[in-house]
């Protein structure tokens, strides 16, 4: 599972780091780090992180969502297809 | 055919083009199709890897948390475009509405969207630049190389540049107790985006970390052994340091080149723009057909006198790439201007670094919170009497205060008490920006003048 | 004027049930002063959501009581420190840091996600206890009782020992309700009292854990030697006492607000039976739109300030009614229905800024927990009177108790 942080809005809270600590940690007091790519069997720690962060600043792909079709390097394809 | 027939007949079967397959880009893609853009969209990108997220690359990565294999970005949505990835764009037929390819196809539009941010600067003598052990750091193979490197347990790590790319890759050496020297030009790191004043604190916090700093020198020469191998940098104080791995932290170079000659108002600078993000000619007339989004761009903004500026700000690219994508499909009227307020962040020795507004234009700075010797504070930069800008330590949740001070353009210095202020933040001081005509590691916000045509820059840029 | 203010008809206990038609009434003024020396009351979203990441405002129970509210004197009396939800930075931060190191992360970042099978063995537990029953009182014989479990095994304190202490939380909890008849002194007089001695029983445990740390939180606390340097013996007990209290008092009432919220919209509780993984929006929902805290009365200024073209001066009270601004329609859509199936609820609930709730990850946890298992498991259950008896507290507002009828427990 993709996702991606708005650290610009992130304010440290720290949230999502207590609810599913394997893909988020704090570095130092007030940094967020975090694994872009989620394990699939994180997907329900993920989900509660994303509804718990107080900013709204947790973008993850859900499960209907698009994301399985990546671009085949150096070839012309259509996604979703 | 009438403007809104046009319209009408572009959101249903047009076509549209968006040069650069990153974050800019794919965001861009995604509004058009969510505003009913249902014609064809075609994204290309010189790197064979479908959008994915830099930021990471420097830290998480860096810090052993994520893959370099795996930062592609999120989607919003379903885009269903051609994607023509690992081919660059290598010119524009402005006439024939055409984007010509690496490979020799060309590709027409209706709308174009330049989206092709920057690269890294890499080190000026070619030479030395090929030495085996000599990286950049700025796209996912750059981040693969480094790191793989890092893992092999290198002596020691030479960085040059202490802006934040560089000062972010030796915290993550010394996380991993890596030995690392870091070669600065100004004073201090930070210095180009933050000034002298938190540049010290920056200095500190290396130096605190186990960070050789190397400040007020130039790197004169990188040395290689006889299999051309990177062995020893050469600094201009005369001292040699051994090394094995070499990170040039030199700032980026705006990706307009390919775009030489095709009459747009594209240059080192980057493509002028309006606040609507159509791009100007180099006559300074504006294109109807031509949009500019990211890093690439430089457009004027309100509330910094209507300067030109330009960017590196991963917010900057989604939001300036969701009003191009807006206004590439809208009617005049209904067209939106750009006036995001610049703002990053940085992650470095364990310390959240975050900043609103435009440091660099600030001539005086007070600490309206905290302290700089606990290195958590609220940095407030004022220009002409007016609030312009402020930098966070470890203060994040005040900062959001801050901008609405620079969006209100409240008066400087800062007369109203606050929690937490000290004796030290009473008064402003300088700043303490170095002489922009210095070059040092880049700026994150370059104010790059008042208009495409004009001749009476204020500021010309760091090595440009 | 005609008729009460609408600051006492707010703290009146009779609207308790349903204040949210008055908070449609405050809103229409932003910034409301109705009395000189009362406080500012703050009612729409954006104006809270600004004035909680505004330095000017101070949380200094000092400078509280410089405002005309009769407390911070009193608790010096007492001999125990404000705990750091009463200070500002940088004690506030200091304290708050030092606390957090056994709490969550960077420090301790699994421990809150590790409880994760305790809670739920504690809700089984204390839902097999309901078997045969027709009729239960969701509050004394489950929303009560399983965060004062789980906040008592996380710091420490035997959870035997609750008749005791509760006997001192309780006047301390009255005391954090606003009185506006000006006349509360004997209420404050006993509420530092009770503060005073819950301390006292506090400091007997930590001295054990001073000679025989154990795996909890107060052991930490004593031991802490982060580069903040350890709490003072005062610091340790405030800080004990303020996450004593503020670990069950507040998730006891999110729970039962929950239950009551879910029977009254039994289409969605039959959604959580069959999809659990409804309780995380359910609970963020809920803290939206009946948040357990539902007004911060505890901040000054410290300059003058405006807000909406008023300015509001220096030295004075305001009071940012948090449950208001959940459901201003400024800033969500039809405020006013409880619908876990909104895309964006970014509420107000545990508050924002430096003082955001400390204990926001259990409470969700232990809410999402426990709503998710009362509605798998019980059977038919329906509410007995509507609405319930409320507590006094206009702050900490829920249901005093909730009777629910049932057919039985489910397995």
């Amino acid at each position: 599972m993709r996702l991606v942080v708005d650290l610009n809005k992130c304010q440290g809270y720290a949230q999502c780091a207590f609810l599913a600590p394997d893909v988020f940690a704090m570095h130092g007091e007030e940094s967020l780090v975090y694994n872009p790519r989620a394990e699939e069997e994180l997907r329900e720690k993920l989900a509660h992180a994303v509804a718990a962060c107080p900013v709204q600043a947790i973008t993850a792909e859900g499960p209907a969502g698009p994301g399985h079709t990546p671009g085949e390097p150096g070839q012309e394809r259509s996604d979703g297809r | 055919m009438a403007a809104e027939d046009f319209l009408d007949w572009l959101r249903r079967e047009g076509r549209i083009v968006i040069v650069g397959a990153s974050l800019a880009g794919l965001r861009a893609a995604e509004t058009l199709r969510a505003e009913g853009f249902a014609g064809s969209l075609t994204m290309i990108g010189d790197e064979p890897y479908e959008p994915y997220d830099r930021p990471p690359l420097s830290k998480a990565v860096l810090l052993g948390k994520a893959s370099p294999h795996h930062t592609e970005l999120p989607r919003r949505r379903e885009i269903d475009a051609k994607w023509r990835l690992g081919v660059a764009a290598t010119g524009l037929d402005m006439g024939a509405k055409r984007v010509r390819l690496a490979d020799g196809d060309e590709v027409e539009y209706d709308r174009l969207l330049i989206a092709t941010g920057v690269r890294a600067r890499p080190w000026p003598k070619e030479a030395e630049a090929q030495l085996d052990g000599v990286f950049v750091l700025r796209t996912r193979d750059d981040a693969v190389g480094l790191h793989r490197r890092l893992k092999a347990s290198p002596r020691r790590v030479f960085v040059i540049g202490a802006g934040f790319t560089g000062s972010e890759i030796a915290s993550a050496c010394r996380e991993h107790g890596i030995e690392v020297t870091v070669a600065e030009r100004a004073g201090a790191p930070l210095v180009g985006a933050l000034g002298g004043v938190v540049g010290a604190v920056a200095a500190e916090l290396h130096r605190d970390n186990g960070v050789d700093l190397r400040t007020g020198v130039m790197v004169t020469a990188l040395e290689g052994d006889t299999v051309g191998r990177v062995r020893a940098a050469h600094l201009s104080d005369g001292s040699v340091i051994e090394t094995d791995l070499v990170v040039v932290s030199l700032g980026a170079t705006r990706n307009t080149d390919w775009l030489a000659g095709s009459g747009l108002g594209a240059g080192p600078r980057g493509i002028a723009c309006d606040a609507g993000c159509r791009a100007f000619d180099f006559r300074g007339i504006v294109t109807d057909d031509i949009f500019v989004a990211g890093d690439v761009a430089r457009s004027p903004h309100p509330l910094f006198g209507y300067q030109f500026l330009s960017l590196e700000h991963w917010g900057n690219a989604i939001t300036q790439a969701e009003i191009a994508a807006h206004n590439m499909i809208s009617a005049s009227a209904e067209r939106r201007p750009h006036m995001w307020v610049p703002a990053f962040w940085s992650s470095q020795f364990g310390v959240n670094i975050k900043s609103v507004g435009v440091p660099s234009m600030g001539d005086q700075i007070m600490i309206t919170q905290g302290s700089l010797a606990e290195r958590r504070f609220i940095g407030v930069y004022g220009y002409q009497g007016r609030v312009i800008a402020a930098v966070s330590f470890d203060n994040t949740r005040w900062l959001e205060f801050y901008q609405r001070l620079i969006e209100t353009a409240a008066p400087f210095p800062v007369e109203f008490p606050t929690v937490d202020r000290r004796p030290e933040g009473r008064q402003p001081i300088p700043s303490d920006f170095p002489d922009p005509s210095l070059p040092t590691h880049g700026p994150t916000v370059t104010l790059s003048g008042y208009s495409p045509s004009d001749r009476h820059l204020v500021f010309t840029p760091a090595r440009h | 004027m005609t008729h009460a203010s609408l600051l006492r008809r707010i703290t009146d206990y009779a609207n308790r049930a349903n204040p949210y038609p008055l908070y449609t009434e405050l809103r229409k003024t932003p910034v409301l002063h109705e009395e000189d020396g009362g406080p500012y009351l703050v009612s729409s979203y954006w104006d809270i959501e600004n004035l909680l990441h505004d330095p000017r405002i101070s949380s200094d129970a000092a400078n509280l009581a410089a405002a005309g509210a009769d407390e911070a004197g009193g608790i010096e009396q007492t001999g125990l420190p404000p705990s750091f939800i009463r200070l500002d930075p940088p004690e506030h931060d200091r304290l708050r840091r030092i606390a957090n190191r056994s709490f969550g992360p960077p420090h301790s970042p699994r421990r809150i996600d590790s409880m994760r099978g305790e809670l739920a063995e504690i809700v089984s537990g204390l839902i097999d206890g309901l078997a045969d029953a027709q009729q239960i009182d969701l509050v004394d014989q489950f929303a009560y009782p399983f965060p004062v479990t789980v906040i008592c095994r996380l710091l420490g304190v035997p959870r035997e020992d609750e008749p005791r202490f509760r006997a001192w939380v309780d006047p301390l909890v009255a005391s954090l309700d606003p009185d506006t008849s000006g006349n509360d002194t004997e209420r404050k007089r006993a509420a530092q009292e009770a503060r005073m001695q819950l301390g006292m029983y506090l400091a007997g445990l930590v001295e054990q854990r001073q000679k025989e740390p154990r795996d909890d939180m107060l052991s930490e606390l004593v031991t802490s030697h982060g580069p903040d340097g350890p709490m003072t013996m005062m610091e340790v007990l405030s800080t004990a006492v303020l996450l004593l209290i503020a670990g069950h008092e507040t998730t006891v009432n999110l729970i039962t607000n929950g239950m009551l919220t879910l029977l009254r919209h039994p289409e969605i509780l039959q959604r959580l039976r069959e999809d659990p993984g409804l309780a995380v929006n359910i609970v963020e929902e809920l803290l939206r739109y009946e948040p357990p805290v539902q007004l911060v009365p505890q901040r000054t200024c410290i300059a003058d300030i405006e807000v909406r073209g008023v300015t509001i001066p220096k030295g004075s009270r305001i009071w940012l009614v948090l449950a208001a601004g959940n459901r201003d329609p400024e800033r969500f859509q039809d405020p006013d229905r409880f619908d876990p199936d909104r895309s964006d609820i970014q509420h107000l609930g545990f508050g924002s800024g430096i003082h955001s709730c400390f204990g926001a990850p259990l409470a969700r946890l232990e809410t999402q927990i426990a709503l998710t298992e009362l509605a798998r498991r019980l059977d038919n259950p329906r509410l007995v009177e509507d609405p319930p008896p409320y507590r006094q507290n206009a702050v900490l507002r829920g249901p005093r108790h909730l009777n629910i009828g049932m057919d039985g427990v489910r397995p």
